[in-house]
């Protein structure tokens, strides 16, 4: 076995970045801060290269499948004799696949930020904030316990924390930055009740202990019922919570359209190719309890998955905002993910949806960081975040333009682009374990093509518009992001994934299924159709279908009312019912008791100050009077 | 001559001053006056201590160490009671105690 001691570096270069960055980058130049950055990055990058290589074909023997490897590991807090809290690193295919993720699209998103976010005040912030993200999203990744995770996890949403409000004198980037905040915390207490009990059961954080089929997690899944369900599904239900408030899962998504207020470099990193995915990967690395332990748990993955793709689709369509196209776009993209989880099953061919889902997760990466960061470079452009005040930008962009074709060709499912293969999987994987979530993804697959063609027509083809200055392609250091990446988009679909990332270690076959793969082909093949006819010119039919559909394209261009419901339940509801009365009893009862142990005392000392007269002969009768009338006490009571 | 006066007479000629320097603390209003009763008191303690001494351990001498550190100390005493004196009166023009009860709540 190849030593992986090594892979502790790839979190630590960026987080020593990160202290040298924040602490003295004020000092130097801006430029210089983005290069610290990015060389870090690139090392980290590198490291991740070695590692994959190592793991994959190195240290690996045919036949054998590979395993998981604890790397490193120290006690960092021993707290008593059964609870520790380690820190350390963990090897197996899907850490070693997502340090490739992370650390690729970081480093692009790190070049093309050097260009983007030229001229910015903070720029050094900018990239500081870039380097703690990093660190933690490869802490969360490398974890060897849940404890760990979780403590990532946190930073994961802190460093997502200040990029949304990195422009923090504008008010809707402040605003949307705390929605961030507070909506996955919520969502984290479910992960820390999950932790908790899923830990009391089995009495260790540790994963290789709790995937482990013989371990206690899953041999011990019967036990205590509530419900139904077992302890283990509930502890795994409130894991998901915290999973689906990362990833944006319906209904703790609302958060993710709102971050798009950050620069457009973090949408592509954070809230597109790696933060939100990482609810897929907790779900991936609990994987096995999940399997074999509560089926139940894995349903509700299922249908979360699926109904946040369907329902993220149709608001997808309707939006103008060209990043919250991008965002919906991503929700939907990953609720595919969680399906291909949930309808799977553990081992060998069963497995299918389990590498599905890795394998979507992987060229999602790509695509969806190409789409943003081109959209990055449209914003660039021309200022603007809205489509409707785009069009025709074809002439003037012709890198952004390829690029962005690419990216959007790759998420509509068209071969032999990556995006085909791994959505092809994940439809067999549904094919194979629910029926109804295979029609919704149909659905959904038609659907992400018609949007992201209707995207890409409205801000590259269309009618001719004016603009403030003419439009200029972006400068080298952002168009060689997009070029890596598009080549990523276009040849990640060929990587041998079956053999990689399975559930159990072992490679297994993947016969393209034709019956399957072909009508979601012509399905997309429809919805580009259908966006060719509606936007490549300007013509009146969008309107008149929107009308024809009014109440539909109401519902979704409010995004189903989302956001009013939560204002409702948060400020008529809580408030009203929960925070009131605790203020109440807050400020009458807990306050109530310190004041009044306060008045009474002051009430006390108002009545005897007299006795501190400022006559030293009165204090000298009181002393004498008391010292003889102790004298007597002894002399004749004792 | 000291088998002849009985150890009474002491005691009482000390009680008479004690007590004789209590009255004088707490009814003159000069501090001058004041600071003598308390050399008074102190005095009546040394008669105390070199009357028991005499009587009840003669063949010890703490009585009379006590004794003399007492007027030892009530010389140190009173040279910072009349220092202190002397600023009152520059700050109030009067020694009497009555005019200085400034120090009350």
């Amino acid at each position: 076995m190849t030593d992986f001691t090594y892979t502790i570096l790839i979190p630590l270069v960026p987080l020593a970045v990160f202290i040298f960055v924040g602490l003295t980058g004020h000092k130097m130049k801006p430029i210089v801060s983005g290069l610290i950055g990015t060389a870090g990055l690139a090392f980290a990058a590198v490291l991740a290269y070695i590692t994959a290589f190592n793991y994959f074909w190195i240290g690996h023997t045919a036949g054998t499948g590979y395993t998981s490897i604890k790397a490193f590991e120290i006690s960092w807090l021993h707290l008593t004799e059964h609870l520790t809290i380690k820190l350390g690193s963990l090897i197996d295919p899907i850490s070693v696949m997502m340090l490739v993720v992370i650390t690729t699209v970081s480093l692009m998103v790190h070049i093309y930020s050097i260009g983007y976010m030229k001229g910015e005040r903070g720029y050094h912030r900018f990239f500081a904030f870039l380097s703690l993200f990093s660190f933690s999203m490869l802490g969360l990744v490398l974890a060897t316990n849940i404890f760990q995770m979780y403590i990532f996890w946190e930073l994961v949403g802190v460093s997502s924390f200040l990029l949304i409000g990195f422009y923090y004198e504008k008010p809707s980037a402040v605003a949307a930055s705390k929605k961030a905040f507070i909506v996955t915390r919520f969502a984290d207490l479910g992960f820390l009740i999950g932790i908790l009990m899923l830990s009391f059961n089995t009495n260790t954080f540790d994963f290789q202990t709790l995937v482990s089929p013989t371990g206690p997690a899953i041999t011990q899944a019967g036990g205590a019922a509530f419900m139904g369900l077992s302890v283990l599904s509930w502890s795994l239900i409130f894991i998901f919570m915290g999973g689906a408030g990362k990833s944006a899962m319906f209904p703790l998504h609302i958060w993710l359209p709102d971050a798009m207020e950050g620069p457009t470099p973090v949408s592509a990193l954070i809230h597109a190719a790696t933060m939100v995915v990482a609810g897929v990967y907790l779900v991936a690395r609990l994987f096995p309890v999940y399997a074999l332990g509560a089926p139940d748990a894995l349903h509700v993955v299922a249908w979360v998955g699926g109904i946040s793709s369907l329902f993220a689709a149709v608001i997808a369509c309707t939006q103008t905002d060209i990043k919250r196209v991008l965002a919906y776009s991503t929700m939907s993209q990953i609720g595919y993910m969680m399906l291909a989880l949930g309808v799977s099953g553990f081992g060998g061919h069963e497995g299918l949806g389990f590498m599905a889902s890795n394998f979507h997760l992987f060229t999602h990466a790509m695509f969806k960081a190409l789409l943003f960061l081109g959209a990055g470079a449209v914003i660039h452009a021309v200022h603007s975040n809205d489509m409707s005040g785009m069009g025709n930008l074809r002439k003037y962009l012709p890198v952004t333009h390829a690029t962005f074709l690419i990216a959007c060709i790759t998420i509509a499912g068209i071969p032999p682009l990556s995006g085909f293969f791994s959505k092809d999987e994940i439809l067999v994987a549904a094919f194979e374990g629910n029926k109804a979530l295979f029609f919704i993804e149909y659905a959904v697959a038609g659907l992400t093509a018609f949007y992201m063609f209707r995207l890409y027509y409205s801000i590259f083809w269309g009618k001719e518009t004016h603009y403030h200055h003419t439009p200029h392609e972006a400068p080298l250091v952002m168009t060689i992001p997009l070029m890596i990446l598009a080549f990523g988009s276009i040849f990640a679909g060929f990587l041998p994934f079956h053999n990689l990332v399975t559930s159990d270690g072992l490679p297994f076959e993947t016969p393209t299924e034709w019956s399957i793969a072909i009508p979601s082909v012509l399905i997309a093949l429809l919805g580009i159709g259908v966006a060719t006819f509606m936007y490549r010119k300007v013509t009146g039919v969008p309107d008149k279908i929107a009308g024809a559909f009014s109440h539909l394209y109401k519902w979704s261009y409010h995004k189903f009312y989302m956001d009013e419901v939560y204002l409702f339940v948060t400020k008529k509801v809580i408030f009203n019912l929960i925070s009131r009365p605790v203020a109440w009893f807050d400020r009458h009862v807990v306050d109530g008791t310190m004041n009044g142990i306060a008045g009474i005392t002051q009430f006390a000392s108002v009545k005897i100050k007299g006795f501190q007269s400022g006559r030293v002969q009165q204090y000298a009768f009181v002393f004498v009077t008391g010292a003889i009338a102790l004298v007597l006490i002894f002399v004749y009571l004792w | 001559m000291t088998g002849t006066i009985p150890l009474m007479y002491f005691l009482v000629i000390s009680t008479l001053m004690f007590f004789i320097g209590i009255y004088g603390f707490l009814t003159r209003r000069n501090l001058i006056t004041m600071l003598m009763s308390i050399e008074l008191i102190l005095n009546s303690v040394n008669i105390n201590f070199v009357a028991f001494n005499k009587y009840l351990y003669p063949q010890h001498l703490s009585g009379h160490f006590f004794s003399l550190i007492v007027i030892a100390v009530a010389a140190a005493e009173a040279a910072v009671a009349i220092a202190i004196i002397i600023n009152i009166y520059r700050n109030f023009k009067s020694i009497d105690v009555d005019k200085v009860d400034q120090m009350r709540y």
